[in-house]
């Protein structure tokens, strides 16, 4: 009998002992005590048990992993509040050269101008776009920029003397936010949505008192809607001194249209990953910069980067790294953020320019809005109505409750229905205040016939149900592994391996 | 569960929840709609013997495959119970709601509050 090839292992169950990839060649430089270079408290005891393979072996492992997954290479991926734009090829090859790639984080400032200039020219880029002068790269993940602007509002507001205990967040924010109010010490005060899917106003105006020390607020907000009263809502929080936190998870809506800063927000995060272009969605590794107002500015992470104009005439301006900062809420992460994540962003942020950032904003909305259009005329609606009748930003949340009740599949069931026409599903039970949610984000590099072919996809799987709702229930059949069992692994997780 | 149920035996409140009342004590769990609209759970966090609750105001949180939800308590009082099966068993809350899915046992400090609290046609007419 033939032993059957197991797909399934991991590359540890792989390892036979005494197998290699790389011999590494005799030793060309003298050879000196490891007491010397490293004491013997800071060494392991034993060797670490890494996996034994041979080089074919991993390079079939790796292989085969990647031809498992589903990404933005393979298809369409309208992953609701991810923005899944294409990152271009260019950028790859840019964060590639040697002088971007080998540069090692601790080399001296003098020798790493370039780098420092690069990084100095996307604050003053992101300043711009933001509409808020200082930057710091330094936070890099969105969550953690959210987290550098709950401790600038801390520092902010205890060297005026005050201590604020409560932040708002509303109940259509990211999870990130309540999670970030609690982590930085905050209670989280939940501010309801009115019948538009805005800021409920008067609920605001009853929470807003002199112990709410910020606002976190992300516009357009979850449900893919511009907060109308974003001015009235910017005079409620100054109002009582609280700060206002711009969320910039949607910020692909609205680049080069308008900007936080404009509207009154003291603090903005970017999330370059999203944005700015950057493969995201494994894990990392993101970038979560932020951008704030004058009075906020002293209380930046530190180092920052700054330029220095020469002294002399005719000498040219130097960056190095500002540790003279007092009132610095401190560093956030190791040396200074995820450097290839800056290249390729600035990378973007030339390529594009100021038109053409605009125009890729104008384009997610337009691509949005076609598609929910699009969806309207597939005659779906009935099953999956839009949550809110209301021009769409970059995105639109669908309720799949009448599909539920009528239909009888679950939103999940259509997400996993649409995987085997080979289209990743939209965010789904995300924002918690739509039953059934499905949150669509097309972003602004797709075509019209993707965007079509969308909505007659989800057309054909709601004629599908009609029929047999079993078929969309025990989806999805062409991908490698079929229906997990979510529930399972969350109760009951195998997080250990022997090895 | 497969079909809603909604026992007359109970009291419940809009945020879902139901509280079966023994005098000057009563039991609390989540509805047949809650478990249902929370899907499959995942984790129960227990709260503290001994600790206070308000009526209308979360005490605890159960998290299903969708998301994490306040569960909020129908009347006031302290908790003199918790159900630690649920520790190693959470989908008794899917399985049976109002029986060995209960969450907790409190002794009311307001008996009387239990007069703002649906019946169980009012709560099912609630739903519609």
């Amino acid at each position: 009998m033939i032993r059957e090839a197991d797909d399934t292992l991991t590359i540890f169950e792989r390892s036979k002992p005494g197998r290699r990839a790389f011999s590494p060649p005799e030793l060309d430089v003298p050879e000196r005590p490891l007491d010397e270079l490293l004491s013997p408290e800071l060494r392991r005891a034993e060797a670490p048990r890494l996996p034994e393979v041979s080089e074919p072996e991993i390079v079939r492992h790796y292989n085969r992993l990647s031809k498992r997954n589903f990404d933005l290479d393979t298809g369409f991926y309208p992953l609701g509040s991810c923005t899944m734009k294409h990152n271009p090829k260019l950028h790859e090859r840019i964060a590639a050269l040697p002088g971007h790639a080998r540069l090692h984080p601790l080399q001296d400032p003098h020798q790493a101008q370039g780098a420092l200039e690069l990084m100095w020219r996307l604050q003053e880029a992101l300043g711009e776009i933001a509409g808020l002068p200082h930057v710091s790269l330094q936070p890099s993940a969105g969550s953690q920029g959210e987290l550098a602007g709950v401790l600038l509002t801390r520092a902010y507001q205890e060297d005026r003397g005050e201590r604020r205990t409560k932040v708002l967040t509303p109940d259509t924010a990211h999870g990130t936010n309540p999670a970030t109010v609690t982590m930085g010490g905050y209670e989280v005060v939940k501010v309801r949505s009115d019948t538009e899917g805005n800021v409920d106003l008067d609920d605001l105006r009853a929470k807003a008192d002199e112990d709410v020390a910020c606002l976190m607020l992300t516009n357009p907000s979850t449900l893919g809607l511009f907060e109308t009263g974003i001015e009235e809502i910017e005079r409620i929080v100054h109002g009582v001194g609280a700060t206002l936190y711009y969320d910039g998870a949607n910020l692909n809506a609205i680049m080069g249209i308008c900007r936080p800063g404009d509207m009154g927000f003291d603090i903005v995060h970017f999330n370059l990953h999203k944005s700015f272009t950057q493969p995201h969605g494994g894990g990392g590794p993101g970038a979560g910069p932020i951008a704030v107002s004058e009075r906020i500015e002293p209380y930046l992470p530190r180092p920052q980067v700054v330029r220095r104009e020469a002294s002399t005439n005719g000498a040219e301006p130097f960056y190095e790294l500002d540790h003279d900062r007092p009132k610095s809420i401190g560093r956030l992460r190791g040396f200074q953020g995820n450097y290839g994540v800056f290249v390729r962003s600035y990378a973007y942020i030339c390529s594009l320019g100021a038109p053409g950032l605009r125009e890729a904003s104008e384009t997610a909305v337009l691509n949005a809005n076609y598609l929910l259009a699009r969806l309207r005329r597939e005659g779906v609606m009935e099953y999956v109505p839009v949550a809110y009748e209301r021009l769409c930003m970059h995105e639109f949340v669908l309720s799949g409750e009448p599909m539920r009740r009528e239909l009888h599949i679950k939103t999940l069931d259509l997400a996993k229905r649409l995987l085997d026409h080979g289209v990743h599903p939209p965010t789904v039970y995300f924002p918690l205040i739509v039953e059934e949610a499905l949150m669509v984000e097309p972003t602004e590099t797709e075509t019209k016939e993707t965007l079509d072919r969308f909505a007659e996809v989800v057309a054909e799987i709601l004629k599908e149900a009609r029929e047999d709702p079993e078929v969309a229930r025990h989806a999805p059949y062409t991908t490698p592994a079929r229906r997990l069992d979510e529930a399972g692994a969350a109760r009951r997780p195998i997080v250990r391996q022997a090895m | 569960m497969a079909d809603p149920s909604y026992p007359d035996d109970l009291k419940y409140h809009a945020e879902h929840d139901w509280a079966r009342i023994e005098g000057d004590s009563a039991t609390f769990g989540i509805t047949w709609y809650a478990q249902d609209a929370l899907g499959e759970v995942v984790f129960f966090d227990p709260p503290e013997v001994g600790a206070e609750v308000s009526k209308d105001q979360a005490y605890t949180e159960v998290e299903s495959v969708k998301a994490v939800s306040d569960v909020f308590a129908p009347l006031s009082g302290e908790i003199t119970a918790v159900n630690d099966a649920l520790g190693d068993k959470p989908e008794t809350i899917n399985e049976d709601p109002y029986g060995e899915g209960w969450l907790v046992k409190v002794k009311l400090s307001d008996p009387s509050e239990v007069d703002s609290l649906m019946d169980a046609s009012e709560y099912q007419a609630s739903l519609d």
